[in-house]
C-alpha cells in the first residue's frame, strides 16, 4: 500500500534521513519508533509531502507521490498530530467538515458522516456547535481523529497522536482507538517515542535511530530476537511490561493447570498476559474463566497467570 | 472683544456649519489614507511574514518614515504634490503604515506552528490557508493596528490644515494665534472625541468573538470607504483667483474680516500655514496671499504687495516686550535692548529675512553680520549673574531678532543667555511670557492691540491709523493689565499685506487691494 525505497532528506548539514526504505501492507500499523531526533517525524511528513524528500522514491498505491498534486495528494490521506492542530476559529463541526467541504460534498452527507463518527468516537452531539478551546484535551484529540476519518481515507499519518494527553486520558483512548472499527480497515503509519504505546498499537514497529531504520518486525520479534544492542537498550527498561504485553495467553496455555471446567463468562485467550493481569487488580476478581482452543476453558488466578508466564519465559529462553 | 465673553457654546453654534464641514474632512482625510495604508500595509505585512528576511528592511523604512516629524514631512511633499489634499493623505498614510505592517505580520508569524501544519496536511491551498486560516487567526491583531493607525491618524490630522488639506486644525491653529480659547477648544473637543469614539468601536470590534467578527468584517470595509468619502475635494469654485491665508489672518479684523467688510473682497480663500504660502504662491498653487510686509521670501519668490488703500492693516512696529519683573531682576537688560532702537528700517528687515530664508544662512551668522555693519557687535563675556530668557514666534524674523538680542546681552551684560525660539504663534510666546516662562520677546504693536488687548472696534480703528498712538495706548495698557513694558520699537513696521505675483500683478493691472476687488467682481 505504502513503499518507501532509499528515502534521505538533509536538513542545513545534519542528516535527518538516511536511506530508509519500508513497506506498510494494506491495513496493518506501522509504528515508526525512536528517541526524539530519529528521524522519524520527518519520515512520517514525507509520507504526505508536508516533508519533500532529497532521494528517493514513495509510493502509494503503486502510484508515485510526486507526480500528484500536494493539496489533492493530502485530501486523501488523514493526518493526525501530536498538537492536534484545531482551528480555534472554526466551530467542531466546521473542523470536522474541513476536508469533505475541500472535496466539495454536499451538505446532508457531511453532516450524516459526522455524526456516524462522533458516535463510534464515544463524543455527544452538543460539542459540534463548540469551539476547540471549550473542550478537554481527550476530546480535542478525537475531534483530531474524526476530522482524519470523516473522509474515510485508506491511509492514515499520525503523528505522536495521544502525545499532548495526561496518562489517564491517553490509555483509555488508546483503547478505544485499538477497538475502533473503523481503525481496522487503514493502512496507518504512526509515530511515537513511547514503546508501551508503539507495542499495544502496532502491528510491525520500524525502530530507527540517528536518521536510519535499525530494525522492522513485530513486536515479538524485537523483544525477543533484537538485532543488535541498539534495539536491546531501547527496549530494555520497560522489557517485563513488553513481554507482558506481547504474551498473550494461548502462548501460555500449556503451562496453565488444567482444570477444565464450564463457565458462562470467559474471556478469549488471545487476550495479553498484562490485560489479564489488569483484569484481575481491578476488577476484584480472584479468577478469570479463559476460553482457549477447541473451546476448552481454564480458570485461572494472579499466581497461576505468573507461575505459566515464568514456565513459558524459561522454557524460551532455552529454546 | 465679544469673543472673549462668548462661551464655547456659542462659539460652536455659531460656526456650527463650518465645524460641521471640519469635522466631516477630519473624518474623510482620516479614513481615505487608513483605506490607502490598508491597500499598502496588508500585503506588505503579509509578504514579509512570508520572506522573514525582507522583515527587518519593510519594517525599518516603515519605522524612519514614521519618526519624520509630521510638519516637516508635510513640507517635504509640497515641491512633489503641491498643497491640499494630496499631500496630506500621503503623509497620514505614511504615518498608518508601520502599525498596521507591524501588526499584519506579528499577527500572522503568531499563529500556532500546528494550526499551519494542520491545514497545509488537510490539503488547503496556499491560497485557502492563507484566506481561511491566516487572515481570521490573525485579524484581532491586524485589526489592534488599524486602531492604532486611525487614532495616531485623527491626531495627525489636524496638521493637515497647514496646508491647506481643511480638516479640525483649522479651528485649533487659528484659535492658537488669535488667542481664541473657544476656537481652539472647539477643534480641539471634536478631535479628541473622534479619537475617543473611533477608538472605542475600533476596541468593541476587535474584542467581538469570531462568530460576529466575520460579519462585522464584510461591512467594515463599506464603513470605511463611506467615511473616506466625506472628503469631497474642495473643486467647486469657479472662481478665477485662489487666496491662501494663515489659520491667523482669517480670524482677524486687520485680516479676512476686514477684506469682506471694508473692501468687500470676495475670492476662493483656503486655509494654509504661513511656512509653506510663499511657496505655494510661487508654484502657482495659490494667486493671492496673506504675507508680512518685511519677509525676505517677497524678494525671494518675486512677490508684489497690493497697496493698502483703505487702510485696514495698522501699523505693526516690533518692539522687545519684557515682564517688569525681569526689568528689576537684570537692571542692564533694558539699556541693552534699546541699542537696537530704530536701527533696523524696512529695507534693513526685509534684507535680513531675505538672507535667512532664501539664501538659508544661519540666524546667528545674519545676527553677527549686522551687528558688526552697525558697530554694535562685541565678544560674548561669559557671564555668571543669571540667564535672561529670550522667546521668539516661529517665523524667521523672530529667529533674526533672537539671536541679535542674545549677542547684545552677552556682549554687554553679565548675563548668560537662554533662547525658547519657535513658540508656535502669538498666543503661546504670549503665554509663555506671562507665566515667567520667558524674560522678553520681540512683538508687534498692531498685533499686541488687535490679538492681545483686543480693545472695542472703534478704538480700535481710532489707533489703528497712527504709529505713536498705538505704541502709547499699547505701552499704557500692558503696564497696567499684565505688568509688561514695552521697550523702545526696533524701528521697521512689520505689517500684513496682500501679495501677488509680480508677473500676474502686471498682467491683471493689479495694485491694490481696491483692484483686486474690482478685477475679481468683473470674473
Amino acid at each position: 500500500m505504502i513503499e518507501l525505497k532509499e528515502i534521505s532528506k538533509k536538513f542545513g548539514d545534519t542528516q535527518a534521513v538516511k536511506q530508509v526504505s519500508f513497506s506498510v501492507a494494506k491495513a496493518e500499523t506501522l509504528v515508526l519508533l525512536g528517541a526524539s531526533g530519529c528521524g522519524k517525524t520527518t519520515t512520517l511528513k514525507m509520507v504526505n509531502r508536508l516533508i519533500e524528500p532529497d532521494s528517493g522514491q514513495i509510493l502509494i498505491n503503486k502510484q508515485d507521490i510526486i507526480a500528484q498534486n500536494p493539496d489533492v495528494l493530502r485530501r486523501g490521506i488523514g493526518y493526525v498530530m501530536q498538537n492536534i492542530g484545531l482551528f480555534p476559529h472554526y466551530t467542531i463541526a466546521g473542523n470536522i467538515a474541513l476536508v469533505p467541504k475541500l472535496l466539495r460534498w454536499d451538505k446532508a452527507k457531511i453532516k450524516s458522516r459526522t455524526q456516524e463518527l462522533i458516535k463510534k468516537l464515544h463524543l455527544p452531539e452538543s460539542i459540534l456547535a463548540m469551539y476547540p478551546h471549550e473542550l478537554s484535551g481527550g476530546q480535542q484529540q478525537r475531534v483530531g481523529l474524526a476530522r482524519a476519518l470523516i473522509t474515510d481515507p485508506p491511509v492514515l499519518l499520525m503523528d505522536e497522536p495521544f502525545g499532548a494527553l495526561d496518562n489517564v486520558t491517553r490509555t483509555s483512548i488508546q483503547k478505544e482507538f485499538k477497538a475502533l472499527e473503523e481503525l481496522k480497515r487503514k493502512t496507518i503509519v504512526m509515530v511515537t517515542h513511547d514503546v508501551q504505546e508503539a507495542f499495544e498499537l502496532a502491528d510491525r514497529i520500524c525502530l530507527m535511530d540517528k536518521g536510519e531504520v535499525v530494525q522492522i518486525g513485530t513486536p515479538k520479534e524485537l523483544l525477543y530476537h533484537p538485532i543488535n544492542d541498539v534495539v536491546k537498550n531501547f527496549l530494555a527498561g520497560q522489557r517485563l511490561v513488553l513481554e507482558f504485553k506481547v504474551t498473550n495467553i494461548q502462548d501460555i496455555w500449556y503451562y496453565l493447570p488444567e482444570g477444565i471446567v464450564y463457565h458462562e463468562e470467559t474471556v478469549n485467550a488471545d487476550l495479553s498476559i498484562w490485560e489479564a493481569m489488569e483484569l484481575l487488580r481491578n476488577k476484584d476478581r480472584s479468577e478469570l474463566f479463559v476460553c482457549g482452543a477447541g473451546k476448552i476453558v481454564k480458570s485461572i488466578n494472579f499466581e497461576q497467570l505468573t507461575k505459566g508466564f515464568n514456565q513459558y519465559q524459561n522454557a524460551q529462553q532455552h529454546e | 472683544m465679544n469673543e472673549q465673553h462668548q462661551t464655547l457654546w456659542q462659539f460652536m453654534s455659531g460656526q456650527s456649519d463650518k465645524l460641521f464641514s471640519q469635522t466631516l474632512q477630519h473624518v474623510g482625510l482620516t479614513f481615505i489614507s487608513l483605506i490607502l495604508a490598508i491597500i499598502i500595509g496588508l500585503p506588505l505585512g503579509l509578504l514579509i511574514a512570508r520572506k522573514r528576511k525582507l522583515s527587518g528592511m519593510i519594517l525599518g523604512i516603515a519605522g524612519v518614515l514614521q519618526t519624520i516629524p509630521s510638519i516637516a514631512l508635510l513640507g517635504f511633499m509640497i515641491p512633489v504634490l503641491g498643497i491640499g489634499a494630496k499631500p496630506a493623505i500621503v503623509a497620514l498614510l505614511i504615518y498608518a503604515l508601520l502599525p498596521i505592517i507591524r501588526n499584519t505580520y506579528t499577527g500572522i508569524i503568531g499563529i500556532d506552528l500546528p494550526v499551519k501544519e494542520a491545514a497545509r496536511a488537510m490539503g488547503m491551498s496556499k491560497r485557502q490557508v492563507l484566506l481561511k486560516v491566516e487572515l481570521p487567526l490573525a485579524m484581532p491583531v491586524i485589526l489592534a493596528g488599524i486602531r492604532t493607525a486611525t487614532v495616531i491618524n485623527v491626531g495627525v490630522a489636524t496638521l493637515a490644515s497647514f496646508i491647506a488639506a481643511g480638516g479640525l486644525g483649522e479651528f485649533i491653529f487659528g484659535g492658537i494665534s488669535l488667542n481664541n480659547t473657544n476656537m481652539i477648544l472647539a477643534g480641539a473637543i471634536p478631535a479628541a472625541l473622534l479619537a475617543i469614539i473611533l477608538d472605542a468601536v475600533l476596541s468593541l470590534i476587535q474584542n467581538m468573538d469570531i462568530r460576529k467578527l466575520r460579519k462585522v468584517l464584510y461591512i467594515l470595509p463599506i464603513v470605511i470607504l463611506l467615511l473616506g468619502g466625506f472628503y469631497i475635494l474642495p473643486s467647486a469654485y469657479g472662481a478665477s483667483l485662489t487666496a491662501g491665508f494663515t489659520p491667523e489672518f482669517m480670524g482677524r479684523q486687520d485680516g479676512d474680516l476686514g477684506l469682506k467688510s471694508v473692501y468687500g473682497l470676495k475670492i476662493h480663500t483656503i486655509v494654509i500655514s504661513d511656512a509653506v504660502m510663499y511657496k505655494a504662491a510661487y508654484a502657482k498653487e495659490l494667486d493671492v496671499i496673506s504675507g508680512y510686509s518685511t519677509d525676505g521670501r517677497l524678494k525671494a519668490f518675486d512677490l508684489k504687495i497690493l497697496k493698502d488703500d483703505k487702510n485696514i492693516f495698522p501699523p505693526y512696529y516690533a518692539a522687545p516686550i519684557v515682564r517688569d519683573e525681569a526689568l528689576k531682576q537684570f537692571p542692564d537688560l533694558e539699556k541693552t535692548l534699546n541699542l537696537l532702537a530704530g536701527k533696523i528700517t524696512d529695507s534693513i528687515m526685509t534684507d535680513l529675512n531675505y538672507r535667512t530664508d532664501y539664501l538659508h544662512q544661519q540666524p546667528e551668522r545674519v545676527a553677527k553680520d549686522f551687528l558688526i555693519s552697525k558697530g554694535l557687535y562685541k565678544a560674548p563675556k561669559s557671564g555668571h549673574q543669571g540667564t535672561v530668557r529670550i522667546g521668539s514666534k516661529i517665523f524667521g524674523e523672530q529667529y533674526i531678532l533672537a539671536e541679535i538680542y542674545s549677542m547684545l546681552i552677552k556682549g554687554y551684560t553679565a548675563y548668560d543667555v537662554a533662547t525658547k525660539t519657535g513658540l508656535g504663534g502669538t498666543k503661546i510666546c504670549f503665554d509663555a511670557l506671562l507665566n515667567n516662562q520667558i524674560d522678553f520677546y520681540p512683538e508687534y504693536t498692531g498685533t499686541g492691540l488687535l490679538v492681545l488687548l483686543q480693545p472695542n472696534p472703534k478704538v480700535a480703528k481710532e489707533m489703528a491709523q497712527d504709529k505713536e498712538k498705538t505704541y502709547r495706548y499699547v505701552s499704557a495698557a500692558f503696564e497696567k493689565k499684565f505688568k509688561i513694558k514695552w521697550l523702545k520699537p526696533i524701528g521697521f513696521n512689520n505689517s500684513y499685506a496682500l501679495m501677488m505675483r509680480q508677473k500676474q500683478s502686471k498682467e491683471l493691472n493689479v495694485n491694490s487691494i481696491t483692484d483686486l476687488k474690482n478685477y475679481l467682481d468683473k470674473n
